[in-house]
């Protein structure tokens, strides 16, 4: 374990220069090509693209490759992507669903240890130390949130309770019990807890030993992030991270709390015009993507994330160099955050198709219920749907509800509404009225 | 066989409204109506004197609405008069899923409007029991 005094936890890598950072991810980046010629996808991605991956001596070679994203990876056996051999991966993670090919991720042995390092250096960045006791709510299994950090928390040496998202109660029996100083939490879900704590007469800011709030994997404005440090009384850092780059753990706040530092020794960030795929200026926004420098089992390049943001060069007053983000302020596609879920409007339209057997308009309706959010989805009923009794509509309105669930791990309210009474959908986006102003809806 | 006409009504002020608002502009004499609600939305359920234009009329107006056959059966308007229907049908197992009913002239006679799973047969233990039922024009001629 590594000593308790400096600021940095890995003050070699984190320190290093605008500069230096370029040579590194230069070197680093041709030793990933190198790599990605073993893999029999990337041998076909190069000879469609006409890439030489030997002869790259820039950084800006790189853009001779066309961007991947999802659909690259749906398209493919995932195993193609491998650089190593099967008995190589040690774990795996995927997006949740089951309509269309599942997106998964393979990580070696080394893979799983770079990811940890990583997510150390971010919690220590924070101020998390050995002491702390790191009370980690994300989803534990497929989804990346919770491995990802518990690994990283143990890597760094605080005590880790593997609460795991929801049963509000016990979260707060948890951390009162055990004196939790850090949470790893949903920034909604951490609003939804402040009514659990005054129902239980609590006050988050005497009744528990919080300093620490990591909050990740939506998209939530500044206000609603001073709100939980006023209500619980801690500090709460911003997190970056998406499973195609293994989790959380690819960009940060330091303690300035002026944007996410993207961690560029493992990274290559571009920043895109969504549409021309043209770099844009500094400062301005566009959509994320992203290059992996040291992952082996199962590299990606030029990944588009799909996720809009503005990048800002220039030293931090930490002193790092590593660049940093703005939030992310949108999406270059449809898909959609609740509850910490990505969801796509596609699934919720194969549900509805599937469980009632015939299309209708439908609507997705996403608010805020006092400090809890709620996905509303709402179906208009044609005659095709029910034969005239009311109890057809109980039962069709629990099928819809248990086939969103299982689809999307998000339990809905399924409301039925009459022919004709929703806006006919033009485009995609307006299948999606997002009401939740703090979680950078409206 | 008589029919009544089941309508999907979302739970918002103004729908029942522009419902029977259609219903009378094309003249359509409403004798009986329920209303089943659920959670955000219910069904109303109309007897009327005109069922098939009734639902082409809602069906027109954007509705979704279905014609439902129903067993309507005439009654005593004394007491015991609905019990004597309902012994009938118990006594051999013929559930009935919904009804209502109303009075066609005080004191002497009402009619019980019901939807039953196997209608024939629920036709023939009533007549067996000596009921009268309803044919459609005597119904919606009421």
């Amino acid at each position: 374990m590594r000593g308790e005094k400096g600021e940095f936890w890995d003050p070699e890598v984190e320190l290093l220069s605008a500069e230096e950072i370029r040579g590194l991810q230069l070197r680093r980046l041709k030793e990933t090509l190198r790599r990605c010629a073993r893999s029999p996808f990337y041998r076909r991605w190069f000879r469609e693209a006409g890439f030489d991956p030997e002869s790259l001596n820039s950084l800006g070679g790189l853009r001779a490759l066309p961007p991947m994203d999802k659909d690259t990876l749906r398209s493919v056996e995932p195993w193609e992507f491998l650089t190593v051999p099967r008995e190589e991966i040690v774990r795996m993670h995927s997006s949740s669903g089951t309509t269309g090919r599942a997106t998964v991720i393979f990580h070696t042995w080394k893979d799983i240890q770079a990811w940890t390092e990583l997510g150390a250096r971010c919690l220590y960045m924070t101020g998390v130390r050995r002491s702390d006791v790191f009370q980690n709510m994300m989803g534990y299994g497929l989804f990346t949130g919770g491995l990802g950090f518990h690994y990283a928390a143990e890597r760094l040496g605080a005590m880790v309770i593997p609460s795991g998202s929801g049963n509000s109660r016990r979260q707060i029996y948890l951390m009162r019990e055990f004196g939790t100083t850090v949470v790893h939490v949903i920034p909604s879900y951490a609003l939804y807890l402040l009514d659990v704590f005054s129902d239980m007469g609590l006050d988050p800011r005497k009744d528990t030993r919080l300093r620490i709030a990591l909050i990740g994997a939506e998209p939530h404005t500044e206000d609603l992030r001073r709100r939980l440090e006023e209500a619980y009384g801690l500090r709460a850092f911003n997190s970056y991270g998406l499973s195609e780059m293994s989790g959380p753990g690819v960009a940060f706040e330091c303690p300035f709390q002026d944007g996410m530092h993207v961690w560029e020794d493992a990274f290559i960030m571009e920043v895109l015009d969504p549409d021309t795929l043209e770099p844009v200026p500094d400062g301005e926004e566009g959509e994320l993507v992203f290059t992996t420098l040291h992952r082996e089992g199962m590299p990606l390049l030029r990944y588009r994330t799909r996720d809009l943001a503005c990048a800002y060069p220039g030293r931090c007053r930490c002193g790092r160099w590593h660049r940093r983000i703005s939030r992310i302020k949108g999406r270059s596609d449809d898909m959609f955050i609740v509850k910490g879920v990505n969801v796509f409007p596609m699934q919720v339209e194969k549900v509805l198709l599937q469980s009632m057997g015939v299309g209708t308009n439908y609507q997705i309706l996403l608010e805020m219920v006092g400090n809890r959010e709620e996905m509303r989805v709402r179906v208009e009923v044609t005659d095709e749907l029910w034969r005239g009794d009311v109890r057809e509509l109980k039962s069709l309105q629990k099928r819809i509800t248990a086939a969103l669930r299982d689809e999307i791990l998000v339990t809905p309210v399924v409301e039925l509404v009459e022919p004709g009474s929703l806006p006919r959908s033009e485009g995609k986006a307006v299948r999606v009225v997002d009401m939740r102003k703090d979680l950078g809806g409206e | 066989m008589a029919h009544q006409v089941n309508v999907f009504l979302a739970d918002r002020p103004g729908r029942l409204e522009r419902l029977t608002g259609a219903l009378a502009d094309k003249g359509i004499n409403i004798r009986a109506i329920t209303i089943a609600g659920s959670e955000g939305y219910g069904v109303a359920k109309l007897l009327v004197d005109r069922p098939e234009d009734a639902h082409s009329v809602l069906h027109e107006e954007g509705f979704s609405a279905h014609l439902k056959e129903v067993l309507a059966v005439l009654m005593e308007d004394r007491p015991g008069g609905l019990h004597a229907v309902c012994a009938a049908l118990g006594e051999k197992g013929i559930n009935i899923e919904d009804a209502y009913g109303f009075v066609v002239k005080d004191r002497e006679t009402a009619v019980l409007v019901m939807e039953v799973e196997k209608i024939p047969e629920a036709e023939d233990v009533l007549r067996g029991a000596g009921f009268h039922i309803l044919e459609d024009h005597e119904l919606y001629g009421l």
